[in-house]
């Protein structure tokens, strides 16, 4: 396995710091969480994954302080006191503001997701979760302005994965896959060192929205792992152990 | 009544206190004014009328006498008054001297000083009537007098004991028509009451056990299909609804205690076995297993939450067409590699374009724990490493098959595995949260279909293999 062994890590973030570049600013986002406890974790945890967070406690002070200040990302809880999460979304859409918005929520079920979205959300993550898979997708939200959703070529070191024509090559060598593990890559190419988690990957690859229970997600990645590095010395897809997966050119 | 009889209470206070009682005095009062006012009303004014047309009468009969007296004279007037009194019920005729003394006429005697003023008397007077025992029978009447131009006084009148005899007759009638009428009102009122009260008594009771704590107690229903009846009953399916749910929290409370307290368990040993690690890489795999674990409990919650959900029937509003040769046709796909992995062989066998109404999550994520249970279930253990998921549309619905061939479900255990948190490999060396099953009934439940567990080789002595079939329901057509 292409594990990262947890001694490569920094110590004080584990495989939450892999987000962090040292040539990106520090993101910015705003958490809206009622419950304090809750709030107080994720402050700590975020910057101890080297992220800034402002926090807001009701929906009244969330929606005042997500007008005025810019973030990269904001965390949007459902049930909020004095102005409920959907309503804070709707109104900062109605302001203009685009920030990337995860909502949070208890209710945890499909239907919630399809509202939750329709508001103006941009992901959704029903409570309990793991922080691992929060962080994820915080930061895939907040580095979405710069993805390249335009470009139609993608490259991550010697891999290249053109959007339009489906080839991909590695070295100028043509690797050949199926339609749903060039999905599977193009996905992870877009979010280009990031943390991707299973989860995130049954939800954009195949398109549904639940937690893969068994390694399901492992045995197509491992494919297709072995397909873009049989040949090659340099890996490139790597296994992000109790988060998920990222492909990332180490060269 | 009786538990409040029992303390004691003044008997006519405690039938007082129920409504029932309490209206029916409040209408029989009612009844009561109304029926006087009636009564008094109709004798007024059929009185009025009568006297009305006694007076208009008598002014004919004194114009009629008039004129006769006018064109025939005296005689002319006596054949007159004559033939008249003849007739059945009929006036008073009285011709009387300028003195008061009767010279002719149908009347023994009137009382004093009426031929004295001219004109209608203004109140009843006494007379006495001929009679054929002989003796005079005093009688009351109203009467026209006036005078001829010789001087003699005529008198027309009328007995007044008719109209009076009407007066009574009505009065009586009247009396007894509502008082019949208001008694009949106070049995029924009383019946009716006290019924309902009884009914209403002996459903408080029957509640109050049941508040009490013993839910499998009823409503009584009295078999006439009576409102009574009918809110008893729609009670009592409502706490039958209550009692199984009850039931089904009571057995997942119990079976989340016993089977929560086993990973718990083991992430405090996993903590504590950390916390004596002496190298630093060994304290950080301790604390990796620990995530691992909990992620696993997170897993298990994520799962009790949705099943709990699809039964609370709370996703319905979501359900629209959807393609589910599609659905199947993803599911073989995303475990093809893993049954591959595990060295089995995945077929498929799924019909094109079949389309249900349902919700696409859902659906696919009971295949997928099919799917998840026959590779996870069958794989070390058979001796044909072969999976078999197949669509078809069937006479009774259309099915979705996912058949193995590992060691099967006994027939009498497959109650069971429907079960929250039962496996049937006790030494849970599977991972999984017991609740896939579960979950994949609770989904078809919710498409109003049905789930089939059976043998996929019954004919062999072990190791018969396991289908589980999800039917739906045929399209309507």
């Amino acid at each position: 396995m292409d594990t990262i062994q947890p001694s490569e890590l920094p110590r004080e973030a584990g495989c939450a710091a892999l987000g962090r570049e040292g040539n990106v600013p520090a993101m910015k986002i705003l958490v809206i969480e009622d419950d304090l406890e809750a709030a107080a974790y994720l402050t700590k945890a975020f910057r101890e994954a080297g992220i800034v967070v402002d926090h807001a406690s009701d929906g009244e002070s969330g929606l005042f302080m997500g007008s005025e200040n810019t973030y990269d990302v904001m965390i949007i809880d459902r049930m909020l006191p004095r102005r409920d999460g959907l309503s804070v979304i709707s109104e900062l859409r109605r302001k203009g503001i685009h920030t990337p918005v995860l909502i949070l929520s208890a209710l945890g079920q499909v239907d919630d997701r399809v509202t939750g979205l329709r508001a103006g959300g941009d992901d959704y993550l029903p409570k309990p979760y793991a922080f691992s898979e929060l962080l994820a997708r915080v930061e895939v939200l907040g580095r979405r302005k710069g993805a390249p959703e335009q470009d139609m070529v993608y490259r991550v070191g010697d891999l290249e994965l053109d959007r339009l024509s489906h080839e991909v090559r590695r070295a100028g060598k043509e690797i050949l896959l199926q339609p749903r593990e060039f999905r599977l890559l193009e996905y992870l190419m877009r979010n280009a060192g990031q943390v991707v988690t299973r989860t995130m990957l049954l939800e954009n690859v195949w398109d549904y929205h639940f937690d893969p229970q068994t390694n399901v997600i492992d045995v197509h990645v491992s494919r297709l792992r072995s397909k873009i590095e049989k040949d090659f010395d340099q890996p490139l897809l790597k296994t992000i152990r109790g988060a998920g997966y990222m492909i990332k050119d180490e060269g | 009544m009786n538990h409040q009889g029992a303390r004691g209470m003044n008997p006519f206070r405690v039938v007082f206190k129920s409504t029932a009682v309490r209206l029916s005095a409040l209408y029989i009062v009612l009844f009561a004014l109304c029926a006087a006012f009636l009564v008094f009303y109709v004798t007024a004014l059929s009185e009025r009328i009568l006297s009305q047309q006694t007076r208009e009468t008598l002014e004919q009969e004194v114009t009629d006498v008039q004129r006769a007296y006018n064109r025939a004279g005296l005689n002319g007037m006596l054949r007159l008054m004559e033939r008249r009194s003849r007739q059945p019920g009929a006036n008073l005729y009285v011709i009387a001297s300028p003195s008061g003394e009767i010279l002719a006429g149908n009347v023994a005697s009137v009382q004093a000083g009426v031929f004295d003023e001219e004109g209608w008397t203004t109140l009843p007077f006494q007379y006495e009537r001929y009679s054929e025992s002989g003796s005079p029978v005093p009688h009351q009447a109203n009467a026209h007098v006036f005078v001829l131009d010789n001087g003699l006084r005529v008198l027309i009148g009328r007995d007044l004991g008719e109209p009076q005899k009407l007066r009574l007759l009505v009065r009586r009638a009247l009396m007894v028509a509502l008082g019949i009428m208001g008694l009949g009102a106070l049995v029924i009122w009383f019946g009716i009451g006290r019924n309902a009260l009884k009914r209403i008594d002996r459903m408080s009771a029957a509640s109050t056990k049941i508040m009490a704590g013993d839910l499998s107690q009823r409503l009584p229903v009295g078999g006439s299909g009576d409102e009574f009846d009918r809110m008893s009953e729609s009670l009592n399916a409502m706490l039958g609804r209550i009692e199984k749910l009850n039931e089904g929290l009571r057995q997942v409370s119990d079976n989340i205690a016993h089977d929560l307290k086993t990973p718990l368990t083991r992430l405090r040993n996993k903590a504590a076995d950390a916390l004596d690690q002496p190298s630093q890489e060994a304290r950080r795999a301790g604390l990796e297993g620990i995530i691992a674990e909990s992620d696993q409990l997170i897993r298990t919650f994520n799962a009790l939450l949705m099943i709990s959900r699809v039964e609370a029937g709370s996703v319905a509003a979501e359900m629209s067409d959807i393609d589910l040769s599609a659905i199947v046709t993803d599911s073989a796909e995303l475990y093809e590699p893993v049954a591959e992995e595990a060295g089995m062989a995945l077929a498929t066998d799924i019909a094109d374009g079949i389309v249900v109404h349902g919700n696409r999550e859902l659906i696919g994520q009971a295949i997928f724990n099919l799917v998840d249970n026959a590779v996870k279930y069958s794989s070390d253990c058979t001796s044909e490493p072969r999976i078999a998921v197949a669509l078809k549309r069937r006479d009774d619905g259309i099915c979705i098959a996912v058949a193995d061939h590992g060691p099967g479900i006994p027939a009498d255990r497959r109650e069971d595995v429907l079960k929250r948190f039962v496996r049937l490999d006790e030494s849970r060396s599977k991972p999984g949260t017991g609740l896939g099953l579960s979950l994949v009934e609770a989904v078809m439940e919710l498409h109003s279909g049905r789930l089939e567990l059976s043998d996929t080789d019954p004919a062999r002595e072990a190791g018969r293999g396991l289908t589980v079939t999800m039917i739906f329901p045929p399209p309507a057509a």
